[in-house]
């Protein structure tokens, strides 16, 4: 039953991997091999398509691997066993939290987390900011300065933070802006 | 029914968060800091940031993670569900129809330049979030010691974030300790 199969390697790979949906994507690549029932050509695809599209990067290569493999219901079996181990992990975290949340060793193990995951999200804000704002990959094959700054980008960012600072809306708007900006000036 | 009503919202919530986040788990903060903190106020800037460390720190995808805990954290585990199934709804509807209908939409030029708008607006939009967040995370020299620590490990080398976390969350209890001798 390959719906069951497709279920449970997900889940296997929802709970070994850490860090979030990038995690995932060695998991993709071995169980491609595996199975074979996708290519490592492929993943890259899925890669492509699940940054580009809303939603969680991991959620949604694995509806894709999914759908790939079995169709519709592909899908959905490999989101639930992705989705599952989550649940049942935060379900159990979230009740231990609840009992000892006031305990000086809970808020004090939290007082030194806080900072350490702004700092994870600080390191995946300038990843971002290395292959949009910046060519990185480029400036380190040709070493001209020039290379190195996306002009355009760049000054669409600058745009966009005044405005964000100064009028405080819902943050689709900035993103439907920065579409029709990015296809108005063919920013690459 | 108001239960029902109160599963729903989060349900509700969740779903335009899933189809409003581009860019990952991370794109993910923005948007809770505008639905759960100001609009709703479900929730404050320092517990946003303890639901991104536990969401870090556990198996699975981030967004997921945080998604269920603040399911659990509003109305248990029902609510768990609810706004996990939320946050999936979109990725399987948009994801879907993509590989059905348009398989190769990163080929079109329109396409791949209003991405590339899209990916300049998020940088903003995480790093408008970030500063928010830096606010209540950061209160002392020790903390600003962990931040830079950890942005300079993750951004330079590649230790896995658990390690970071767990290292962090040490960190704490052994300043805390350091400072008023064991009392938090």
């Amino acid at each position: 039953m390959i719906l069951l199969r497709l279920f449970g390697e997900f889940f296997l790979t929802g709970l070994f991997a850490f860090g979030g949906g990038l995690a995932t994507l060695p998991f993709l690549y071995s169980l491609g091999e595996r199975t074979g029932w996708f290519q490592a050509s492929e993943v890259v695809d899925m890669l492509a398509v699940s940054e580009s599209t809303p939603g969680p990067i991991g959620i949604n290569m694995a509806t894709f691997a999914g759908c790939k493999t079995a169709g519709i219901p592909g899908g959905i079996a490999a989101t639930l066993g992705l989705v599952a181990p989550s649940i049942i992990v935060i379900v159990i975290v979230a009740k231990f939290l609840a009992r000892f949340k006031t305990h000086p060793l809970v808020q004090n193990t939290f007082y030194g987390l806080r900072p350490a995951s702004t700092g994870m999200i600080a390191a995946a804000c300038l990843g971002i900011v290395k292959v949009t704002l910046l060519d990185w990959a480029l400036f380190q094959e040709t070493g001209l300065w020039g290379d190195l700054f996306n002009g355009k980008a760049i000054l669409l960012a600058a745009v966009l933070l005044i405005a964000v600072r100064l009028t405080r809306k819902h943050p689709v708007i900035y993103i439907a802006a920065a579409a029709a900006a990015g296809i108005l000036f063919q920013i690459e | 029914m108001d239960r029902l009503k109160a599963y729903l919202d989060l349900f509700l919530t969740f779903v335009r968060i899933g189809a409003l986040m581009f860019g990952g788990g991370y794109a993910m903060l923005p948007l809770l800091q505008r639905e759960l903190v100001e609009k709703r106020q479900w929730t404050d800037e320092e517990e946003l940031a303890d639901y991104f460390a536990i969401g870090q720190c556990t198996p699975g995808v981030i967004a997921i993670n945080t998604a269920t805990f603040i399911g659990m954290k509003q109305k248990g585990v029902p609510g768990a569900l609810a706004a996990t199934l939320g946050m999936v709804c979109p990725s399987l509807i948009i994801i879907t129809i993509i590989f059905m209908f348009i398989r190769n939409f990163m080929e079109y030029a329109a396409v791949r330049y209003a991405f590339n708008g899209i990916r300049a607006c998020v940088v903003v939009l995480i790093g408008d979030a970030l500063f928010k967040l830096m606010k209540s995370a950061i209160k002392d020299r020790w903390t600003l010691g962990i931040f830079l620590a950890v942005f300079l490990l993750m951004s330079a080398t590649s230790l896995s974030p658990v390690l970071l976390i767990v290292a962090a969350g040490f960190a704490g209890c052994v300043i805390q300790a350091l400072k008023g001798g064991g009392r938090a």
